[in-house]
């Protein structure tokens, strides 16, 4: 195990190991106080923090921070590591790619050529020395495109997922959400629900009511009913009409078993999938979830921090060809992210990290009631969201998610990101909304007869 | 207003979402967001305010005892979930004889549903199992789910019943979980508990219903030897055995 040392005014700091001192380089957050592994002082955490901007790049290929053998996660990264992507950077230290991917020479192509080549944890080594102005100002230097049915991740574009979530998973309650989102221009990222149930055959009903709306309307978007895979590969099999295979996911093989997933599992979904052939511009037919804390919350964290292992859940997603990849980044608690701040640092982090390494990064911008945090940091983080170039942000029905017990965006909030930032919902769901009436030149029209046309079908 | 002239109220009729609100500009109209402002208010209240544990005690038939876990006030509560699983030091629970049964009322992440329904629920789970001996009921701050296995080891109980105030919700703030875990001891997992959710007074169980499920779970338990997932009850009630985290 590599030692790591500073020494600031005299006092000399030691770090034991990678794992040691990426944990100890982290922003403050209240997961990683519990799991024991945080700075002891705010000095240890810049002492931290200095001696990692003195890492070279390589020593994440040479001292995995979770063992190659014990983990399938860390064998992927490894084996799939892009050698010659890597090489522009192969010779730099983790403070020496911080300026680098902040100066001006950097421009989005290199980025997008880059991004195989940068491991979970080099993206996240990067981050601790990043502040949050750092991470939305790269952020937006990636630039990553997906498609299905509609193209998503296009300059001067932000998408959206529609939640309409009904507590007993009421066929019409879903429909009516749905309709109300619709009318604010949301659901071209996907119209994806989270059944209360785990059932398969109150998914398929969800998916059929889903799919005949879509149809009946012409809308040019893609549903999902967010099951467990295993789910979903059954409805496939039983030829339900699925668009996307949704997955929560974590950053090592034993928070996996804990979420009952396997990498093969996961690409015999993709498989299935693209079997069916149902997109129309583009066939990225999977969308995962992640969230910090989950690791350590299964007791799979092996020593290491919470952003560091979220960076391996991306790079999990990454390895299947997602059409969309968000965190939920307050969803898990305050023994996780404790308040507001400690939020928008997660969130930024998430995103950037994922966009560094080339995913559809979206965000469900959330909180519990038991988070020191209230919508005013959710309006904050998500207008950083939107400078950042976010590919996706969750709306439900007036940011309260009846199903699920937390608050997310409201519809309102989508459009406010649209209207505020110039942003534009995907090209052919926008031709839609035009079409329908609900749009004009990309800009949400005052209610009036599309909605009441809308609501009368 | 009828339904020809709003065509929202027959889809608002369908789901308890917050659909139909209109807009200002992008923005909630004032009186939607106020409410949604009014529901996160109570919920945070919920969070945060303590119990008045001496009106608590009042109300209950019998005697009880006051114990407090590890954590050290709201904020160490929230974030060290680990210590609000274990009692603090020197906790007081000499209590006599063993008892069959141990009821513990935790305050968990809601103090308003231990004050709206904590002893009612206790009572009623007392009164429907006339055949088994209860000690004191132990009324504990800042606690979590699993301290009634410390609890209940402690007073050498063949089985501990935790009523714990729910995560809130901003439909519901106060809303009581009730854990049933057979042979308590330090390290008992998650699956190895029964849990009845969702019992307050807003179209959730009431305090009668849910004391019938869990003296169900109780008897089977004890005749069986153990709970969790071991042990399916055939007759609960709607929502008894929803997932629900533990707060």
């Amino acid at each position: 195990m590599t030692v790591y040392s500073t020494t600031l005014g005299g006092e000399v700091f030691r770090f034991d190991g990678l794992a040691r001192l990426m944990a100890a380089a982290t922003p403050e957050r209240s997961g990683d106080q519990l799991a024991g592994i945080a700075a002891g002082s705010a000095v240890e955490r810049v002492a931290a923090q200095v001696a990692l901007a003195e890492v070279p790049l390589r020593a994440f290929l040479d001292e995995p921070l979770v063992p190659y053998e014990a983990d399938e996660v860390t064998r992927m990264i490894l084996d799939t590591h892009d050698v010659a992507a890597f090489a522009p950077v192969a010779g730099m230290t983790v403070g020496g790619f911080r300026d680098w991917l902040l100066s001006e020479r950097v421009l989005p192509d290199r980025l997008a050529r880059l991004a195989k080549g940068v491991t979970p944890e080099m993206a996240a080594a990067v981050s601790k020395l990043m502040r949050n102005r750092d991470l939305i100002a790269v952020a937006r230097k990636c630039r990553v495109q997906t498609a299905f049915r509609t193209t998503l991740g296009l300059p001067g574009r932000m998408g959206s997922r529609l939640q309409p979530n009904h507590p007993a998973d009421d066929l019409a309650g879903i429909a009516a959400a749905t309709l109300d989102g619709l009318l604010y221009g949301v659901g071209d990222a996907v119209i994806g629900v989270n059944p209360a149930s785990d059932s398969v055959a109150t998914a398929t009903e969800l998916l059929h009511m889903l799919d005949g709306l879509r149809d009946r309307h012409g809308i040019p978007a893609q549903t999902c009913v967010l099951t467990h895979v295993t789910n979903t590969l059954e409805m496939i099999e039983a030829g339900a009409p699925v668009d996307l295979v949704f997955q929560s996911v974590a950053g090592t093989q034993a928070a996996n078993d804990g979420f009952g997933v396997t990498l093969a599992m996961l690409e015999e979904a993709r498989q299935a999938a693209l079997s069916l052939g149902r997109g129309t511009v583009g066939q990225n037919v999977m969308y995962l979830e992640t969230g910090q804390g989950s690791a350590l919350s299964a007791g799979a964290h092996h020593g290491v921090d919470q952003q560091t292992l979220e960076a391996r859940a991306q790079a999990v997603a990454r390895h299947i060809d997602p059409l969309i990849v968000n965190t939920v980044v307050g969803f898990i608690g305050p023994e996780y992210l404790y308040d507001g701040k400690q939020i928008l640092r997660a969130g930024l982090e998430d995103h950037f990290t994922g966009k560094l390494m080339g995913l559809p990064m979206g965000v469900d911008v959330c909180y519990t009631n038991h988070a020191e945090a209230d919508q005013d940091d959710m309006d904050v983080l998500m207008t950083c969201l939107g400078t950042a170039g976010v590919h996706f942000l969750i709306a439900v029905p007036g940011a309260d998610d009846v199903m699920l017990n937390y608050q997310s965006l409201a519809f309102h909030d989508i459009a406010y990101m649209r209207e505020t930032m110039g942003l534009r919902a995907a090209p052919e769901y926008e031709a839609w909304l035009e079409a329908v009436g609900l749009v004009e030149d990309g800009r949400l029209l005052p209610e009036g007869a599309a909605a009441r046309r809308l609501l009368a079908s | 207003m009828n339904v020809a002239m709003d065509p929202w109220a027959r889809l608002r009729a369908a789901t308890p979402a917050r659909i139909g609100l209109g807009r200002s500009g992008c923005a909630q109209p004032l009186q939607a967001q106020l409410a949604f402002q009014l529901a996160h208010a109570r919920a945070r209240d919920a969070v945060h305010a303590a119990v008045d544990w001496d009106a608590v005690a009042e109300t209950l038939p019998g005697a009880s005892v006051r114990v407090r876990s590890q954590a050290e006030g709201r904020a160490d509560y929230l974030k060290r979930p680990d210590l609000g699983r274990r009692l603090a030091e020197g906790a007081a629970l000499d209590v006599g004889n063993p008892p069959d049964v141990v009821l513990v009322i935790a305050d968990g992440l809601s103090a308003a549903a231990v004050a709206a329904s904590g002893a009612a629920v206790a009572r009623a789970v007392m009164g429907a199992l006339p055949e088994l001996s209860f000690g004191p009921v132990v009324l504990a701050e800042q606690s979590r789910v699993a301290i009634g296995d410390e609890i209940g080891h402690r007073l050498g109980a063949r089985l501990v019943v935790l009523l714990v105030g729910e995560r809130p919700g901003l439909t519901v703030a106060d809303s009581l979980g009730a854990y049933v875990t057979y042979a308590p001891r330090v390290g008992r997992r998650d699956s190895e508990r029964n849990c009845v959710s969702n019992i307050h007074g807003q179209g959730g169980l009431s305090a009668e219903a849910a004391a019938r499920t869990i003296a169900w779970l109780v008897r089977a338990a004890l005749d069986r030897g153990l709970t969790g997932t071991g042990l399916k009850d055939a007759s609960l009630a709607r929502g008894a055995e929803a997932g629900q985290l533990e707060p």
